[in-house]
């Protein structure tokens, strides 16, 4: 997994609310067998118009304006609905490393941070004053320090210890479990009932 | 010391290491898998050289992509490819699966509690949201995406913080018409979208204890909708019933029955959050925008638009604020899903659909949750009585809850569905959903509009 330590980019907003895996990643993108390429579908149904991958301009994300944002603002309860990873994979494949919202569902929050996207969580009033950031301002995000550097004021955030430092240093979760092999079969051995 | 609660109870059994507070290491008991969130899973094994630790606490199923007619001729290649996929892994590390066809085939949160793999006081995981669906039978079950499934694959183990703890009490009793999908809809159009998130949702009161494991699975499976990725249930003598004789029960049920009466609830245990919904004169629910919380009673109107969120789905949906269910043009009935498609959901829809036939400009689509279910509906003529009046009669899987396979709602076209998401596009491509009971929708599908089934009883 790629580090994340201090991020600078431009923002873009979203400013509705329950944003679901459905409207990130619809499902007919959901039959791949790979990790790569989710990118260009990312709000499918909201960024073209058909079938046709003619850009809707309407949709904030085809405003020129706003091309290379890597850190998206955006409502309460992003992510909700579906577990799929795809939507993860997607965001980060487009180019976001950041996401800034009033709070997430439980399952896309994990898969974020899985894939090295910082998930972070402010308050309406906060998300409203970034919600006025010019499209050309690059904003600093210092995961060390925990803090959101902006020309509108400078915002911390909380994050887990442990998940701040996985992503720091980039870690793979699978290769810290194997190092606990004993106490997992150790627990194997003697915990579970016996009539399982 | 205060009293624990079962998630309580069953979440210190898995502890392996970690303390309260902090990321914890538990044992997964059970690892359900099927074909859209797994092979990036098994790829990312292949490379690190890795197998799965625990092959036999694995087992899969295909769903999403399996085709409800003419089922092993996969047109859409990418779908197929995806179906092979996920038998050739399931094959090369030694994992059981019900495959596309076979007699044990079904959605995955219904194959698991019908092979008796799913039991009270299991950890249970699967790369799907709907997972807290075996939550009912008091196990602790939730979605997880595609890394987690390749950890839980390559370590038997998830890294988890604890979720706190609420309560949902139901008061009174339901009256007859008003069925376990009304009483969850309800819970989500009055507390909201993401009034679980962070918690492990436990549903207790006399409702739930009067409502079969069918019922019981409906309202776990629609925690997601209510933001908590756990919900949960205490297992009493209707959960030891069902779990009894089925090929993967405990050979020593008794000492395992035994076991499980320890793990309910305590008397006096202690909630972050306990939230009430009186259901004692609940009508029948029906969802008229694009999220789970925007529904309403049968005797309500559609609410005056209040966010950009209101707004958006008003648009979406076609509909205006002041309207009724009634008033909705449905063109399609979806009855299908893990939601709703166990036996007695196809039961009760089908005593409304007897001797009758759906309006003509209705498709209806009727779409067993498992083969089992399919199944044991054809043993009892339920086939023939949808089909009679003029529904489709189809081979089980996801289908169009998600339309991942060729079943889609049309764009524009309104659909009764008993199904658990009405988010946009989710049934297809504008496609506009409202969620609701397998009775509402059959009534729905004769009438040709929604009606209140309590007139009809």
């Amino acid at each position: 997994m790629e580090k994340l330590t201090v991020h600078v980019g431009t923002t873009v907003p979203l400013v509705n609310d329950n944003i679901d895996t459905d409207q990130i990643i619809p499902k007919q993108f959901l039959k791949a067998i790979d990790k790569t390429g989710f990118g260009k579908n990312l709000f499918y149904e909201w960024r073209y118009k058909g079938d046709t991958y003619e850009a809707n301009t309407d949709f904030i994300l085809n405003d020129p304006a706003y091309e290379g944002a890597s850190i998206l603002i955006t409502g309460d309860n992003f992510g909700c609905g579906s577990s799929r990873e795809h939507a993860a994979w997607a965001i980060g494949d487009y180019g976001f490393k950041i996401m800034i919202a009033g709070s997430y569902s439980d399952i896309f929050y994990n898969n974020a941070l899985k894939n090295g996207l910082l998930p972070i969580v402010q308050p309406q009033a906060v998300r409203d004053l970034l919600f006025q950031l010019p499209s050309d301002e690059r904003i600093t995000i210092d995961l060390p320090r925990q803090l959101i550097n902006t020309s509108v004021g400078d915002f911390s955030f909380d994050i887990d210890e442990t998940f701040k430092h996985k992503l720091i240093n980039g870690l793979d979760d699978i290769g810290i479990t194997l190092t606990y092999e004993d106490q997992i079969a150790a627990y194997e051995r003697t915990k579970r009932p016996t009539y399982l | 010391m205060a009293g624990k609660t079962i998630f309580d109870k069953v979440w210190a059994r898995h502890v392996i290491t970690g303390q309260d507070g902090e990321a914890q290491l538990l044992y997964i008991d059970l690892h359900v898998i099927h074909e859209v969130t797994s092979p990036q899973a098994f790829s990312g094994l292949r490379q690190a050289g890795r197998g799965v630790r625990r092959p036999d606490l694995t087992f899969g199923t295909v769903d999403h992509n399996s085709p409800t007619q003419d089922i092993f001729n996969i047109k859409d290649e990418i779908s197929r490819r995806q179906i092979e996929t996920f038998t050739k892994n399931v094959t090369d590390f030694g994992i059981e699966a019900m495959l596309n066809g076979s007699d044990g085939q079904g959605i995955v949160h219904m194959v698991a509690p019908e092979t008796g793999r799913t039991q009270p006081g299991k950890t249970i995981v699967c790369g799907d949201s709907h997972t807290a669906t075996n939550g009912a039978f008091g196990a602790i079950a939730f979605g997880i995406g595609t890394s987690e499934v390749e950890h839980v694959l390559a370590t038997q183990t998830l890294w988890q913080n604890k979720p706190k703890r609420m309560k949902v009490a139901f008061i009174g009793t339901p009256a007859k018409g008003i069925y376990a999908k009304d009483l969850i809809l309800a819970l989500i159009a009055k507390y909201g979208v993401d009034a679980g998130t962070g918690y492990a949702v436990e549903y207790t009161g006399e409702a739930i204890d009067g409502l079969s494991m069918d019922g019981r699975m409906t309202i776990c499976n629609m925690s997601i909708e209510f933001g908590a990725k756990i919900g949960i249930m205490n297992p009493d003598q209707k959960t030891y019933d069902y779990v009894k004789g089925r090929p993967y029960a405990p050979a020593n049920f008794e000492a395992a029955v035994a076991d499980w009466e320890t793990l309910k609830s305590d008397e006096d245990a202690v909630y972050d959050k306990v939230l009430t919904l009186d259901v004692s004169n609940l009508a029948p629910m029906v969802t008229w925008g694009t999220n789970p919380e925007m529904g309403i009673t049968f005797e309500e109107t559609f609410p005056k638009i209040n966010t950009v969120n209101d707004e958006r789905a008003y648009a979406y949906m076609d509909l205006e604020p002041g309207g009724k269910p009634e008033d909705i043009h449905l063109g399609y009935v979806f009855i299908g899903s893990c939601t709703n498609a166990r036996l007695s959901d196809l039961e009760e829809a089908a005593k409304f659909v007897k001797g009758k036939k759906i309006a003509p400009h209705i498709t209806g689509l009727v779409v067993p949750g498992s083969r089992p279910v399919k199944h044991a509906a054809e043993a009892i003529g339920l086939h023939q009585v949808f089909i009679d009046a003029g529904f489709e009669w189809r081979e089980p899987g996801c289908s169009a809850c998600l339309g991942m396979n060729p079943d889609q709602i049309p764009a524009g076209v309104h659909c009764a569905s008993t199904s658990n998401r009405n988010f946009e596009g989710r049934q297809g491509n504008k496609a506009r959903t409202h969620l609701c009971s397998p009775a509402m929708a059959a009534a729905a599908a004769i009438a040709g509009k929604f009606v209140d089934i309590r007139e009809l009883m």
